[in-house]
């Protein structure tokens, strides 16, 4: 179990120091930040001298290496759009809203994923499995991004029950949160309903049906439970697709969270605020990839390396 | 004692001939090819000849022109036109070729790589599958959208980022699939009898393993076009995939979402073409795994 959880860490890192290596080198690659800060008609010696200042007179790996310890301490230099706030700051102070956003949709998509998933399998070959075999299909064709301004054409623009965008109150939620957690309720549904499906035809099953307890207890508490497993570990997938989500998601809704920053930061070259963005959800993804694999070892003790 | 049944000779304009071939024609997924032919093949091949108006050339005096049903709308421009003047159908018959040159580009590129990765892990085993196989650990947790954000941040859209960024993420897919299925038909004994018999290593994984793994590729694939597709458009969309102003039919999404209050059909259509084109992608790659390759059914 150590040995499984070191070397999942470990796997952890180097992805982390992978994703830091490409938005080290993309900062390099887009041009010489001297052009962007001195005045065309500036002085070799003041080019050299605002080198130095930056650093970049010295070699790669050392410049590396300096930007792997500002952005521990979470420095990744200030904002160019946003005058004068530091990008990290930024993002601190978009994330609770993407937070927000996220929590709710996940919770509207367990809401019907599950439910559909389980019945779909306990009623196999019946209109639960049907309408989930579409809504299935339908998670995996409709581009979520349409998807939200369908969404808003109709429940906004024609019905005017919810606003059109930006964040407020409890409606303001809805669609985004609906939007963002129709990515997930396709994949969702499908695995509940696979393992589902595995765990109906176990023996404990059978057996706590023939000590007479009844059906609905078997299934949602008996079956499900074992069957929670599986999906357990496609939380780590989620938990990038919300990633991924909410950036379109946000965008459709203008929902100000980190999303929208990022997509906002790339429209006006702002890389000091992509980097952050794109270290801080890369953390997080990676983190939260890592927290399910330990767990899944720890609940399927025949996961081992 | 003879039992002779009375046979019918079906004649050709028979009931019976019919309803076989209406059953043999039903096998195949017909709607979702028609579609795929319809919105994706033909108009990729020829947008030039079958689309009315310029994809890129707008007319500003008859900009946002409803669709021809509505009210306002003429026969001119079928399905309206955009901010721009343009033809809405003539630029989604256009974004027809894009979808597909990019989708092909990406499946050939990540398929090539991770079958050729794949077989290597699975027949060879030791430390080249323990190496590839980390590769794909950490292709897998690559988020995609945020390396296409930062390597757009940084060197701004092009055709070639898009190919990359899905690329990178996708070929590890087909590794691990072509990996699993190779560990499994390298013990049965027509590959020891090919080595016994003095095959090198090279010819039995192009001969005796490669065309038995070549029916779940394909189903793959074409599970993949969809999934391709919609990230293409997803990254086109956020301004991170293709760029403006080529008719892609994420960008046209993009173009209408400000517009959704007054003109809904400048991102509907778009929107309905990739919706139709990855649903028959999907329908077909479902029809082809039940044909090609059962075993994976219950996936």
């Amino acid at each position: 179990m150590q040995r499984f959880i070191i070397i999942r860490c470990f796997y952890a890192l180097v992805v982390l120091f992978i994703v830091s290596i490409i938005v080290f080198a993309l900062a390099r690659i887009s041009g010489n930040p001297v052009d962007v800060f001195l005045p065309f008609d500036a002085t070799d010696a003041q080019q050299e001298a605002l080198e130095r200042d930056l650093g970049l007179d010295q070699p790669l790996p050392i410049q590396y290496l300096k930007f792997v310890g500002n952005a521990l301490r979470g420095d990744f230099g200030d904002s160019i759009k946003w005058d004068g706030q530091s990008a990290m700051g930024l993002v601190g102070q978009r994330f609770p809203a993407t937070m927000q956003l996220a929590g709710i949709a996940m919770g509207i998509s367990l809401l019907i994923a599950v439910p559909i998933g389980v019945l779909s399998a306990v009623k196999k070959d019946s209109v639960f499995d049907y309408i989930g075999k579409i809504i299935a299909l339908a998670g995996q064709s409709l581009p979520p991004f349409w998807l939200g301004i369908v969404l808003i054409f109709i429940f906004a623009v024609q019905y005017d029950l919810f606003p059109t965008s930006g964040r407020g109150g409890g409606k303001n939620l809805i669609l985004p949160a609906i939007t963002l957690g129709w990515f997930q309720v396709a994949a969702m549904m499908r695995l509940v309903r696979s393992s589902m499906l595995e765990v109906l035809d176990t023996e404990y099953v059978k057996l706590a049906r023939i000590k007479g307890i009844v059906e609905w207890k078997v299934i949602w508490k008996h079956a499900l439970r074992n069957a929670s497993i599986p999906p357990l570990t496609f939380f780590g997938i989620v938990a990038g697709q919300l990633m991924t989500g909410a950036v379109i998601t946000e965008s459709v809704f203008t929902w100000p969270g980190t999303g929208l920053l990022a997509v906002d930061a790339i429209r006006s070259r702002d890389y000091p605020v992509v980097q952050a963005v794109v270290i801080s959800f890369a953390g997080i993804y990676i983190l939260s990839n890592l927290i399910v694999d330990i767990l899944y070892a720890y609940l399927d003790p025949r996961i081992r390396y | 004692m003879e039992i002779t049944a009375p046979v019918r000779k079906p004649s050709w304009y028979s009931p019976s001939v019919i309803a076989n071939i209406g059953r043999e024609v039903r096998r195949y997924p017909l709607i979702p090819l028609a579609i795929l032919l319809l919105i994706l093949i033909i108009p990729a091949f020829f947008a030039q000849n079958i689309s009315p108006h310029h994809p890129t050339r707008g007319q500003f005096s008859e900009r946002l022109t409803p669709p021809a049903w509505q009210e306002g709308g003429s026969s001119k421009y079928l399905l309206g036109t955009d901010k721009q003047g343009r033809d809405m159908l003539s630029r989604i018959f256009h974004g027809a070729k894009y979808v597909l040159i990019v989708s092909l580009t990406v499946i050939a590129v990540s398929g090539v790589i991770g079958v050729s990765l794949g077989l290597i892990a699975g027949y060879f085993g030791g430390r080249a599958d323990m190496f590839i196989m980390r590769g794909v650990d950490i292709a897998l947790s690559i988020p995609a959208i945020l390396l296409a954000l930062a390597i757009v941040a940084s060197r701004g859209p092009s055709f070639g980022t898009v190919i990359f960024v899905i690329c990178v993420i996708l070929w590890s897919r087909y590794a691990r699939q072509v990996r699993g299925e190779v560990l499994s038909i390298k013990n049965q004994d027509f590959i020891s009898r090919a080595q016994v018999a003095g095959s090198s290593s090279f010819r039995i994984i192009i001969r005796h393993v490669f065309p038995n793994v070549v029916n779940s590729i394909v189903v793959l694939a074409t599970l993949q076009v969809g999934f391709v597709i919609l990230l293409e458009s997803s990254l086109s969309f956020l301004g991170a995939g293709i760029p403006r102003p080529t008719p892609a039919w994420g960008l046209m999404v993009a173009d209408g979402r400000e517009l959704v209050v007054t003109a809904w059909w400048v991102s509907f259509f778009p929107g309905i073409a990739i919706s139709l084109v990855v649903l028959s992608l999907n329908l077909m790659g479902d029809w082809l795994r039940d044909r090609l390759d059962p075993k994976q059914r219950n996936l």
